[in-house]
């Protein structure tokens, strides 16, 4: 059965990192297991103009890193993230693949200009992770809004879909793991 | 979803960029749109041959032929595509003259995720509803294209043409011709290939019509007007507006609705019957007669100036005898029809019933052979219409000659076609298929003579 990988991108708190172990644990229902041992430059995404980092730069790095891990990867940063098109994304995954990350930073209730919300905005990255992992197992935006591979531009979308995933997408993720198993 | 792409929605990407066309070609995959991209104008029209595309995005700014020149091209080749330019804060007057030039909206490099995706769901939503409605505008066009019209001889391909010719203005038209030609028909076709097809078209017979009803009948009347005027009512000029009012028999009508009528024609304006209130109505008006309007003018019985205002464009339809070329084909076309509403297999006329149906002279012109033709279909034993099928007995009946030499057949076949195209020579040689001076030497040889 492949795993997947949780991968610290920093900055980012190893509290973060660990938050998200069990919860994607269960909803893949497959083991979930932290690598910090190697170091990312993140430098090397950062965009100095916009003051922000190119998550396919992370996302091509982190597939270097990992050329045979079996699962599934994620790196999580609490970087502002961005696709040269987009003004920002909270997240990127290799659709068909194997890596994908996920930013903490536009999921914080603070950067609105509201009181800090630390179970919303763990909600909120649990939701994100799960998303983005769903791409890599070849989901495509589901238009159910409660399911989590609904397609959300704004953490007010993030906030309406449960962290789960819908009786269709959940039998393809299944179907997926058992072929790769 | 399980793997399967959401929508089957296409996107094409335009970009000179690879980084763009590449983050946009994932964003929209991963939505399950069919995605494609192109890095040049080039590229780009080779890729219409893969469509047709619901969207493109098209960058305003590329090397060679720039994304505004290319979305003329684009639109030629396919103008239901939806386009949205992409541009650079700098081009923003760039993406103004595209948006003139008919693209559906542009964005701004680079693009808020949550504006692109509202956007592109809108383009979808607004493509979808063009396409509905194209639809329905050529289904509707196919339900009131109305009844064909049936003739191929020079004389109604002229009707037709000039048929053709007015309906593409708004002028109003008038239609001469003898009871039962098919005035309304020609009405009708003016109407549908008109560019008032999608509103109604109504038709007033103003001779069925009393003199006393047909002032309510075309401007309506409020409640009360007058007694039994329960209700307030529209009238047809009224319901015509956007469309057409068909004025059957107008030369029928009194002296003094002529005067409310030029009225009405000059304004586009009435009040009903009992009224005060100033209705406006924009309508076109086809009026068609078999009188003779030009001698009611001289009697005094038809105002002179209402005559000039409807008589602009005028469409004579020849009576029936004078085009017998048409008699088959309209025989055939009315066959055609009764087969299906009666449901009998009755599939042909027979060649001594045709000739009896092109020789009789159809004072009642084409309502006439339509009500002959439905009397026999009543009547006739499958699989042909016979001569004693039909209500007239009154032609003699084409015999073969009792001498069955080839001399005595061709002498009176040669007499059988002089007598059917009134001894028009050119016409006979035509139809026999041999020159005029044989013929002249045949009518001379078997000592043939005109009645």
């Amino acid at each position: 059965m492949p795993s997947i990988l949780l991968v610290p991108i920093p900055p980012v708190t190893m509290e973060r990192i660990t938050s998200l172990r069990l919860p994607l644990q269960s909803i893949f229902d497959t083991d979930t297991v932290i690598d910090a041992s190697i170091h990312l430059d993140i430098i090397a995404a950062l965009d100095m103009y916009r003051n922000q980092y190119n998550s396919s730069i992370l996302l091509a790095s982190l597939k270097e890193r990992f050329p045979q891990h079996e699962g599934k990867i994620l790196g999580v940063s609490e970087v502002d993230f961005f696709v040269p098109v987009l003004t920002y994304v909270f997240g990127e995954a290799q659709l068909n693949g194997t890596v994908a990350v996920v930013s903490v930073y536009r999921l914080d209730d603070t950067l609105y200009g509201l009181p800090e919300n630390p179970r919303r905005l763990n909600e909120r990255l649990v939701k994100e992770a799960v998303h983005e992992l769903g791409h890599t197992f070849g989901l495509y935006h589901c238009l159910d809004y409660d399911c989590v591979m609904h397609s959300s531009t704004t953490v007010e979308d993030i906030d309406i879909k449960r962290d789960n995933f819908c009786p269709a997408c959940s039998r393809a993720v299944k179907r997926h793991l058992h072929a790769r198993s | 979803m399980n793997g399967k792409p959401v929508r089957q929605n296409s996107i094409l990407i335009v970009d000179d960029e690879i980084v763009v066309r590449d983050s946009l070609s994932k964003w929209f995959k991963q939505d399950g749109y069919r995605v494609d991209s192109a890095e040049d104008a080039a590229h780009a029209l080779k890729k219409m041959s893969c469509g047709p595309w619901d969207i493109i995005l098209l960058d305003i700014k590329m090397p060679g032929m720039s994304g505004l020149e290319l979305q003329k091209h684009l639109h030629e080749i396919d103008s239901a595509s939806t386009i949205i330019m992409i541009t650079a804060f700098a081009s923003v007057e760039s993406a103004v003259q595209a948006l003139k030039e008919g693209a559906f909206d542009y964005v701004t490099k680079p693009v808020d995720p949550d504006h692109l995706s509202h956007l592109v769901q809108k383009a979808i939503q607004h493509k979808k509803l063009a396409d509905e409605n194209a639809q329905l505008r050529q289904h509707i066009t196919e339900i009131t294209r109305g009844e064909d019209i049936v003739g191929n001889s020079p004389q109604m391909k002229k009707v037709i043409e000039l048929a053709k010719t007015v309906a593409q203005t708004d002028t109003t038209a008038m239609i001469r011709g003898e009871s039962g030609s098919g005035k309304e028909i020609i009405a009708r076709a003016i109407h549908a290939n008109s560019a008032r097809r999608y509103f109604p078209i109504i038709a007033v017979n103003c001779g069925a019509v009393p003199e006393t009803l047909l002032e309510s009948e075309l401007f309506g009347h409020e409640k009360g007007a007058f007694t039994g005027a329960q209700f307030r009512r529209k009238g047809k000029f009224e319901m015509a507006d956007g469309g057409t009012i068909f004025l059957d028999e107008i030369g029928t009508i009194s002296v003094k609705m002529q005067v409310q009528l030029l009225r009405v024609i000059e304004t586009k304006q009435f009040t009903r019957v009992g009224g005060n209130e100033v209705i406006a109505s924009d309508f076109r008006i086809i009026c068609a007669t078999n009188h003779d309007l030009e001698a009611a003018v001289k009697a005094g019985t038809f105002r002179e100036d209402l005559y000039y205002r409807l008589n602009v464009f005028t469409i004579f339809i020849p009576p029936l005898r004078e085009r017998k070329a048409d008699i088959p084909l309209l025989a055939r076309h009315f066959l055609t029809r009764y087969t299906i509403s009666m449901n009998k297999p009755v599939k042909d006329i027979s060649p001594d019933a045709m000739d009896m149906l092109v020789r009789y002279d159809w004072p009642g012109n084409v309502r006439e052979l339509e009500n002959v033709i439905e009397r026999a279909m009543v009547l006739a034993a499958p699989p042909s219409i016979r001569p004693d099928d039909l209500p007239f007995q009154l032609i003699p009946k084409h015999h073969a000659p009792a001498d069955e030499s080839i001399d005595a057949v061709e002498k009176a076949h040669i007499e059988h076609v002089l007598a059917k195209y009134g001894w028009n020579i050119t016409h006979s040689a035509h139809v026999l298929d041999i020159d005029r001076v044989t013929l002249y030497n045949k009518i001379a040889r078997y000592g043939l003579v005109k009645p």
